[in-house]
């Protein structure tokens, strides 16, 4: 995911960068939503970071896919919500739901950046050492470790079944193709449990816990 | 079911990090013919699979099915041609029994009602499984799971089959079954694998695929007893196996 030693960014300490994204986070929350200067100041803060780490555009934005649920309801929030209304392009919008839109569009947006900005530049292992630094359980850190040594092999499967079904002349269409790709996530799970089983077994033999 | 040729024309394709792994392959089977492609691990040998049906489609020359080229337009139709078994069948069976499975590709295809239950029955009858329709993948053993995954593509009535290292990890009774269901067709057949004793019993020709190009083309037996080729290209013959006697 990320190169290390490719800039300072990446160089930096995994625990100073997950402070310094955590502080970030609490100050955008924190902040009062008409503070407009200040969130295009942030935001300008970010894109010098990301230019300055190197980070290409396409992969940040699409890490940031995350953040569309929350759009979605920001851009609903003016027509749901209730009190005085406004019209914006002869459309009868609640001034009370616009600020909240806003807020949520402004503060998710800005701290899900922040966040795809720090996964880009930091190694998924060295994530988890610096949550373990920070005092997080034990047992919190160690199934976030068993995810980053077995994430890749699971996506790595389901996109070997996904060749496979395409060779088969399956394109993922209509209600029909619900219940293949349902079918294949159960595949998956299966498989997943069954690793985490021999996982666990292996570590078993070599007299684990 | 019969054959239906395949020619892989100045193929090149590169990943999207830049590595090259095909650089320009040139390889003509003929209808009904039997191939080996030899490689060691790396050499590109199951990247040039995935190209026999479309799924990595070539970045430059072509790639011919029956004499239709493989283009973005005719790819679905040559995938019901084109049949491909995975080196790991779990990555092929993954509905929850084996007979969903097999009527998986034909249904894809608009097949249904009695016609899909004919041809489910009929494939596995012929990989030797007709027992097993309303089994789970995961209660086969490795043999059954790759004679199934056979058979999810003979449903299919293809006419071009792919297998990538059909014999990896299989126990020699399961290697002699595989031998028999692919003996038993009549379609063209592409074996890619490192099994050097397996080309040599299925496929009277082999190629030899290096550094993304075709360096050896010729009877197996000869290419196998080839000792100067073999080893320049990272191939070894089981300890014991001597291609003149086998």
């Amino acid at each position: 995911m990320s190169d290390a030693g490719a800039s300072p960014v990446h160089r930096a300490p995994a625990t100073a960068k997950l402070l310094a994204l955590i502080g970030f986070a609490v100050v955008v929350v924190a902040m009062p939503r008409g503070w407009f200067g200040a969130f295009a100041a942030l935001l300008g803060m970010l894109i010098i970071v990301a230019a300055v780490a190197r980070l290409r555009p396409g992969p940040v934005l699409r890490m940031m896919a995350i953040d569309l649920p929350f759009l979605v309801f920001a851009l609903l929030l003016p027509f749901v919500a209730t009190g005085p209304r406004t019209d914006v392009l002869g459309i009868p919008l609640s001034v009370a739901g616009l600020w909240g839109a806003w807020a949520l569009l402004a503060k998710a947006t800005l701290t899900v950046l922040a966040a795809a900005i720090f996964a880009s530049t930091t190694e998924p292992r060295r994530v988890v050492q610096a949550l373990e630094r920070l005092r997080l359980p034990r047992e919190l850190t160690s199934i976030m470790a068993f995810m980053v040594r077995y994430l890749d092999l699971i996506v790595d499967e389901a996109r070997r079944m996904r060749i496979a079904r395409e060779a088969r002349g399956f394109t993922a269409r209509g209600p029909r193709a619900w219940r293949i790709l349902a079918a294949a996530v159960g595949a998956l799970f299966v498989r997943g449990h069954g690793r985490g089983e021999r996982v666990h077994l292996a570590m078993l033999a070599r007299g684990g816990r | 079911m019969s054959g239906a040729s395949l020619a892989f024309r100045g193929v090149r394709f590169a990943y999207p990090n830049g590595r090259l792994v095909l650089d320009g392959v040139d390889l003509t089977v003929g209808a009904g013919e039997r191939v080996a492609v030899l490689g060691p691990n790396g050499a590109g040998k199951t990247t040039l699979a995935l190209h026999a049906n479309g799924i990595h489609l070539a970045a430059a020359g072509s790639v011919e099915v029956g004499g239709v080229e493989i283009t973005r337009e005719t790819v679905r139709a040559v995938r019901r041609r084109v049949g491909m078994v995975f080196q790991d069948p779990d990555d092929q069976l993954f509905m929850p029994t084996v007979g969903e499975d097999v009527a998986f590709g034909p249904a894809n295809y608009g097949v249904a009602g009695a016609e899909l239950e004919a041809r489910v029955a009929d494939a596995l009858a012929r990989v030797g499984l007709p027992e097993i329709a309303d089994e789970a993948p995961q209660r086969l053993s490795l043999g059954q799971r790759r004679r199934a995954a056979i058979a999810t593509i003979l449903a299919m009535d293809v006419e071009v089959v792919v297998l990538d290292e059909p014999t990896s990890n299989l126990d020699p009774s399961a290697r002699r079954a595989l031998t028999s269901t692919l003996d038993a067709l009549d379609a063209t057949i592409v074996v890619v694998t490192h099994d050097l004793p397996y080309a040599l019993q299925l496929c009277p020709r082999s190629v030899v695929l290096a550094g993304g190009r075709i360096v050896a083309d010729g009877p197996t037996r000869s290419l196998l007893a080839d000792a100067a080729l073999m080893a320049e290209h990272g191939l070894e013959l089981p300890w014991g196996f001597d291609p003149a006697r086998a």
